[in-house]
């Protein structure tokens, strides 16, 4: 009978949640969601993340004339640090990416191109990525000649 | 347009009367045209400078164009009431239907183009098949597998709100012809089509809602919207577009929850 299928899957749900949608399968959504999410998310966190990298490495106390291999080797000395800069490098180089992956979808017309610029995107990144954490997670102040 | 040779119809006479006797303005149409078979694929601007009623909708300084000045003007309309959605133009830069843009309200000059995105046939026409190939790929039906009610399938007031804003869709395509992610890649379903989706998807009488929201979580769907509020600008029939977009984006992701 319709008419029970139909009060069994229709009480009062919270408009907005999707909950209308029946659940008995696979839920939809893939790749696109979770990179539009991340976005979302990846956005929030980079706000934090770069605004408090500005502050420390350009605004606060006498901003960037302090900043030098004594400053930095200090900063590192601290895991917190060291986390802070790796969650920066990696969430801005993937929202980056993503970003410009998501404007070759807009604006490049010709297949070729677009895979041919997203391969350069990607290979761009990660090269950046294995630098940045080879150098986060091996830094080692006494490993440098010093400088001052 | 004067009626009495018999051209004009009806409704537009009428019309006339209800506006009374007004002073009439001076209207200069600037038409961008197009004719592939005498003219070749460049398209050219044409002027046409006419007295109207200030009363008059746009779609009459239209006709008066094409039945008195140059029948060659080629352009869709059907009601002329702003339900059919067969004249969504590009007016002044912004789309909207030529039959509810007011001479007054634009006069003394008008620039009217086909709306963009679109493969342009003739002058104001264009082909409106990749707008409908959007359209048709998610289900603007209703899908109900459990049998024939013995009635009406019954729906409480509140499950008819849900959804009421996007009944209101004429298929006029004057969202999907002004998003920026339609012009560059005429793959995307476009707001119309997920405007049309919606209207299902939140319907307690439908059971394909799951088959529509995995359709529109692909690469071509939904999350291709970067929320520009072009469509909800250009909607004749004021729907919020954009907000409807965003429910079934919200509809993919809580979906598992």
């Amino acid at each position: 009978m319709s008419v029970e299928t139909r009060a069994g899957r229709s009480p009062a749900i919270p408009p907005g949640r999707g909950a209308e949608v029946r659940r008995r399968d696979r839920p939809a959504g893939g790749f696109e969601l979770w990179s539009w999410l991340f976005m979302r998310v990846s956005g929030v966190a980079l706000l934090g993340l770069a605004v408090g990298h500005v502050l420390i490495m350009h605004v606060l106390d006498e901003g960037v004339s302090r900043v030098n291999f004594e400053f930095v080797q200090l900063r590192w000395e601290s895991p917190f640090w060291r986390t802070w800069d790796w969650a920066l490098l990696v969430l801005a180089l993937l929202h980056g990416i993503n970003g410009l992956r998501v404007t070759v979808q807009d604006y490049v017309r010709w297949p070729g191109a677009r895979f041919a610029l997203n391969v350069l995107f990607a290979l761009t990144g990660f090269l950046l990525f294995v630098l940045g954490t080879v150098i986060v997670f091996t830094f080692d102040p006494n490993a440098w000649p010093r400088t001052s | 347009m004067d009626d009495g040779n018999g051209l004009g119809d009806v409704l537009e006479a009428s019309d006339r009367r209800a506006a009374g006797a007004g002073g009439r303005v001076t209207l200069t149409l600037r038409i961008r045209r197009y004719n592939p078979e005498t003219r070749g694929q460049e398209s050219w601007w044409d002027e046409f400078t006419i007295e109207s009623e200030p009363d008059d909708r746009l779609l009459d300084a239209l006709h008066h164009v094409k039945w008195y000045l140059d029948g060659t003007l080629a352009l869709r309309r059907s009601c002329a009431h702003g339900i059919c959605g067969s004249d969504a133009m590009m007016i002044n830069g912004r789309n909207a239907l030529a039959c509810k843009v007011i001479v007054r309200d634009v006069a003394p000059r008008v620039t009217v183009e086909p709306i963009r995105g679109l493969p342009v046939l003739k002058d104001l026409i264009v082909d409106m098949e990749p707008f409908f190939a959007g359209y048709r790929s998610v289900l603007p039906y209703l899908i109900n597998d459990s049998g024939e009610p013995e009635k009406e399938r019954l729906q409480s007031p509140e499950e008819r709100h849900r959804y009421d804003d996007t009944t209101k869709c004429i298929l006029c395509a004057a969202c999907t012809t002004s998003c920026p992610i339609f012009w560059g890649d005429e793959e995307y379903v476009g707001p119309a089509a997920i405007v049309n989706a919606h209207r299902f998807v939140y319907d307690s009488r439908d059971e394909g809602g799951r088959r529509r929201l995995e359709i529109l979580a692909e690469k071509n769907g939904v999350f291709r919207c970067r929320t520009t509020f072009n469509c909800t600008d250009a909607c004749p029939r004021g729907i919020e577009v954009t907000k409807a977009i965003q429910d079934v984006k919200r509809s993919i992701l809580f979906d598992r929850f």
